[in-house]
């Protein structure tokens, strides 16, 4: 990790700076309402759906500073007033320091501040986010061990441990979970993270979003092999019976279409 | 706020004494002078609530409707399904026209036959002849005759005064789109007046009008207004007998809501029979007529499913308006536009919202009779409106991309509470207020032309006067600025002339009698300038001064392609080193206009707006120094380049947000087309999102959006099967068109723009 030191400047330092990929205006689908999101660069994680490859690397991006990117955030802030600002990736808790102090920055505009992450972090590492996090978008990658190592190429238990943590803390949490035909729609695998999330008592909501392949191109101009070439998005009686699962474990859930 | 309704009966409602006051109605203002305004907010009644209470369309409805779109499909085949070639048409000139008597609750037709055409050669005989002769028409010879022989057009006033100067703009398409053949149009009558007094009351007020005229000396200004008004008085008269002719009497005031929108849509029908305007608008009428119905409903005549009927029947006849226009004019301004701009909404001085059931209502036309161009539904857009009614907006806009939206927080300032858009993004006093439509410059040419001398890039012909032409091989800010500002000197000059030349003419040769006729004695005029090709602009002058431009010249010597070496910033990202740019050139322009006298006095404004012309514009314009190839379109109005706008959307909105409404007070149009799953994964989400982003940009202070909500791929399967898609509604520059009328250049036009998809 290179360029980790710089990234964990305190978390109130103006100076603090990090990397990132990109940022879109306009997020409508990371968090309540329209929203401000910055996407980091950098991600320990290898999910063989990523469909942002190119946000792997983390000596690749932008350096920016926090000044910079909260005079971006101020110049849009009439229309996020309702919404608020996401800090998605990457991983960003590769970055706690940067992360933390674009939070606390926002929190002192009043504005709403969402963190989406993996979960792939000690929490300690992600308190001073944590501090200044509204909500959590957790992204759980599968339940079962070896399949989360297939997917991901990690293990599961930090994010089981961060997960626990969030419960702990009850800092308000909407799990995610990708929808893969074939490869996380096991029946066991299903059961196994809707029981896992019904014993959480922070969870708001689960999200299912179904597998699209829009990050393919990403993958070839990076020279990456896409191994879910075949794999075809799931049908809507997949991801309804998928919801079914949840719901009857009585977790609120939302089905992306 | 309730009215006081004085005890109601079908019976005094009906059978009111010829001089009483209207039952129903407080005794006021508006009673001793023609003030619609003051009528309007004695007694109208605000509505709060969401759209729960609306109507499903009737079967007549349903049946009529049916008989419309079959007539629509033939006219789509044709060209148009029928023409008068002999009779110019006029207030009285056609018998009374129907679709089914019996079904119709609101009757009236411009001719006798629905969707048949009229010829009105007061603009311009030639081009009536020409629009003819392109779907297979012959111009009767007698009154080809008379136009040609006996009795001069616009057309031939305005060609028998230009330069040489000015001709040489036209040709070359610095200046593009002027009403020099056709009717101006962006008049809005009052048409509200003709319910609320009648056409006795408004001729004897047009008379004591004229008797405040006579004067001791009569200067050239009051021998014409002497004459306007006579003729208006004409009109309204021809008026009365339109309606007579259809079995109604005009000359006293409505009394029932059906009655109130009958004798308004006469009033429009006369006009849109009278003048084949470039845009007919209709104004802001919904919550007017919202007064009569919300009356009718209160003392039982009607019932929630008849006042729908009423509207919905209304609404069927302003779909059916039509002209007689030549092709040309369809590649400028695409899909056969009216512009029956209509706005809804908006806020009171005091602070009441002027939303009320029939803002619903009328919006609600979009689900009962499906998305339709036009009427071009505006709604007046304020943070303040209630939450109710935005939800409502926002959920038809995501359901028909039919809405477009203007702020009235940034308007009411500068026009009050009511005042409604003519075209696409012009907004004026009713009855107070007018303007000279001048169509608009061709601003990335005058950058070329800044850069080459004056000389065109295509056909090399010195078109502006022979300034020195930039020698250098890498482009330098500091001279190609002040070169563009000399350029836009001379363009300012030549276009106020060719304007007042153009508004002379029209008002001595082609005179909106009744359109004027629903106006005050003395009304403010603007001279409606405007400029194409903004975002071109403002990226080539970032291009220059943040990045590398070398200038490749042709054996001619003339610039004709430039190469780009480094990153610059572009227009649409909320970067103010280049939307600092955009900002300046607006401003610019305008100060270069307003150095120069106008006809009439008009005061002088602008508008960033294309309708479509952006691709015909593009065609006419060589390569550009941002990199945007020779004959390749504009972004539309103050849009930002098509995929250049790489932050989401709220920094394009942003963007455009920061050019000054001050400096272009004849608007400033953006179109925003996002993807369903851009805006949120739940209906309710989208609509909430719509709602922020609109309150937001209204906030930034941007002042128009165009809201399309819709799948590129909706649009490349509408391209192959247009047979399936004959609603199929798309916001474009300041208005709605059907996708499938579109060229198919101008389809491709808008699939290849940015669609925000990014989640």
């Amino acid at each position: 990790m290179g360029n980790s030191r710089q990234h964990t400047d305190g978390p109130s330092s103006p100076l603090a700076s990090g990397r990132i990929h990109s940022i879109d205006t306009c997020g409508t689908v990371d968090g309540p309402g329209v929203r401000f999101v910055v996407f980091t660069q950098g991600c320990p994680l290898r999910c063989l759906y990523c469909h942002n490859p190119d946000c792997q690397a983390i000596d690749a991006g932008t350096v920016v500073t926090v000044d910079q990117i909260m005079a971006q955030i101020e110049r849009t802030k009439n229309y996020i007033r309702n919404g608020g600002v996401t800090v998605s990736g990457g991983e960003p808790l590769m970055q706690p320091g940067f992360v933390a102090a674009i939070f606390d920055r926002c929190h002192r505009l009043g504005l709403h501040t969402a963190l989406d992450t993996s979960g792939y972090v000690m929490p300690k590492v992600a308190e001073p986010v944590l501090n200044h996090t509204d909500l959590v978008l957790l992204d759980i990658k599968s339940y079962d061990p070896d399949l989360f190592r297939q997917v991901t190429a990690v293990s599961i238990q930090p994010t089981i441990n961060f997960a626990r943590h969030l419960a702990e803390i009850a800092k308000p949490t909407w799990v995610r979970f990708v929808l893969v035909p074939g490869l996380t729609d096991l029946e066991e695998n299903v059961i196994g993270l809707a029981e896992f999330v019904s014993s959480l008592n922070n969870v708001e909501r689960v999200e299912i979003l179904p597998f699209h392949k829009m990050g393919e191109y990403k993958w070839q101009q990076l020279g990456l092999p896409y191994v879910l070439g075949d794999t075809p998005p799931p049908t809507p009686a997949l991801m309804a019976a998928v919801s079914q699962i949840f719901k009857a474990k009585g977790v609120d859930c939302l089905v992306w279409n | 706020m309730a009215v006081q309704t004085l005890s109601l009966s079908p019976q005094n409602l009906t059978d009111r004494t010829p001089d009483g006051p209207t039952p129903g109605f407080q005794s006021g203002p508006w009673q001793k002078a023609i003030d619609v305004r003051n009528f309007l907010q004695s007694h109208y009644r605000p509505y709060l609530g969401d759209g729960s209470f609306l109507a499903p369309p009737t079967d007549r409805t349903l049946t009529l409707w049916e008989k419309v779109k079959d007539l629509m499909a033939i006219e789509r085949e044709k060209g148009v399904l029928d023409a008068d070639t002999a009779v110019p048409s006029g207030i009285t000139s056609h018998a009374p026209g129907y679709i089914d008597r019996h079904l119709e609750q609101i009757v009236g037709l411009q001719t006798d036959q629905p969707l048949k055409r009229a010829i009105m050669p007061f603009g311009g005989i030639r081009t009536v002849e020409g629009s003819l002769k392109a779907y297979g028409y012959d111009l009767d010879p007698a009154t080809q005759d008379i136009f040609s022989r006996y009795r001069k057009t616009h057309n031939d006033g305005v060609f028998d005064v230009y330069t040489d100067e000015i001709r040489r703009c036209r040709r070359s398409g610095i200046i593009t789109g002027l009403p020099d053949a056709y009717g101006r149009g962006r008049i809005i009558g009052d048409y509200r007046r003709v319910a609320l007094y009648g056409c006795d009351r408004l001729v004897a007020d047009k008379q004591a009008q004229k008797k405040t005229l006579e004067l001791d000396n009569f200067d050239e200004a009051t021998i014409r207004l002497r004459e306007e008004i006579s003729e208006q008085i004409k009109a309204l008269n021809e008026l009365t007998e339109l309606g007579q002719a259809y079995g109604f009497d005009l000359s006293r005031p409505a009394t029932t809501a059906q009655e109130a929108i009958q004798w308004l849509y006469f009033g429009y029908l006369a006009a849109v029979k009278e003048q084949n305007g470039a845009a007919m608008s209709l104004g802001r009428v919904s919550t007017f007529l919202d007064i009569y119905i919300d009356r009718d409903l209160e003392a039982g005549l009607i019932t929630e499913i008849e006042a729908q009927e009423l509207i919905d029947h209304f609404v069927m006849k302003l779909r059916m308006v039509r002209f007689l226009r030549t092709p040309d004019y369809n590649q400028l301004f695409s899909g056969d536009p009216t512009w029956v701009t209509e706005c809804i909404g908006g806020l009171g001085v005091d602070g009441r919202p002027l939303v009320t059931k029939t803002s619903f209502r009328i919006l609600h036309t979009l689900s009962n009779l499906g998305p339709a161009p036009e009427p071009n539904l505006t709604v007046l857009w304020s943070e303040q409106l209630p939450d109710g009614f935005k939800r409502y907006c926002a959920q038809v806009s995501i359901q028909t991309s039919s809405i477009q939206y203007e702020n009235d927080d940034l308007m009411r300032p500068y026009w009050g509470d009511d005042y409604g858009i003519a075209c696409c993004v012009s907004a004026m006093r009713i009855g107070k207020q007018m303007q000279f439509f001048g169509a608009r410059v061709n601003m990335a040419k005058c950058l070329l032309y800044a850069i080459n001398g004056g000389v065109d890039e295509h056909s090399g012909v010195q078109v502006a006067p022979t300034y020195a032409p930039i020698a250098a091989d890498i482009l330098d800010y500091d001279e190609v600025w002040p070169r563009m500002v000399q350029m836009m000197a001379w363009l300012a000059k030549t276009y106020a002339n060719t304007m007042n030349i153009i508004h002379y003419m029209h008002d001595k040769y082609c005179y909106e009698r009744l359109e004027m006729a629903l106006h005050d004695r003395d009304v403010v005029r603007t001279m409606a300038y405007g400029m194409a090709g903004l975002s071109v602009v403002a990226d080539s002058l970032a291009a220059i001064k943040y990045a590398q431009v070398r200038v490749v010249r042709d054996e001619r010597g003339l610039a004709v392609d430039y190469e780009i070496d480094g990153d610059f910033p572009t227009y649409g990202n909320n970067d103010d080193r280049v939307d600092d740019l955009a900002v300046q050139v607006v401003q610019t322009f305008m100060a270069e206009l307003r150095k120069h006298k106008t006809y009439r006095e008009a005061i002088p404004t602008q508008s960033i707006l294309t309708i479509t012309s952006n691709v015909v514009y593009g065609k006419k314009t060589g390569n550009t120094p941002d990199g945007r190839r020779d004959g390749e379109s504009f972004a539309p109005g103050a849009n930002p380049m098509h995929g250049r706008d790489s932050k989401g959307a709220v920094a394009s909105l942003a963007s455009v947000a920061k050019l000054p409404y001050g400096d272009a007070q004849d608007g400033i149009s953006n179109t925003f087309s996002i993807v369903p799953g851009a805006l949120g994964r739940t209906e309710g989400d989208r609509i909430s999102n719509l709602v922020a982003l609109l309150d937001g940009y209204g906030r930034d202070g941007g002042f128009h959006l165009n809201v399309n909500v819709f799948d590129r791929e909706t649009l490349l399967d509408a391209m192959e099967h247009p047979e399936l898609y004959p609603q199929l509604t798309i916001r474009v520059s300041g208005y709605a068109v059907n996708f499938i009328k579109l060229s198919r250049e101008q389809q491709l036009d808008v699939v290849y723009r940015t669609f925000h998809e990014r989640c």
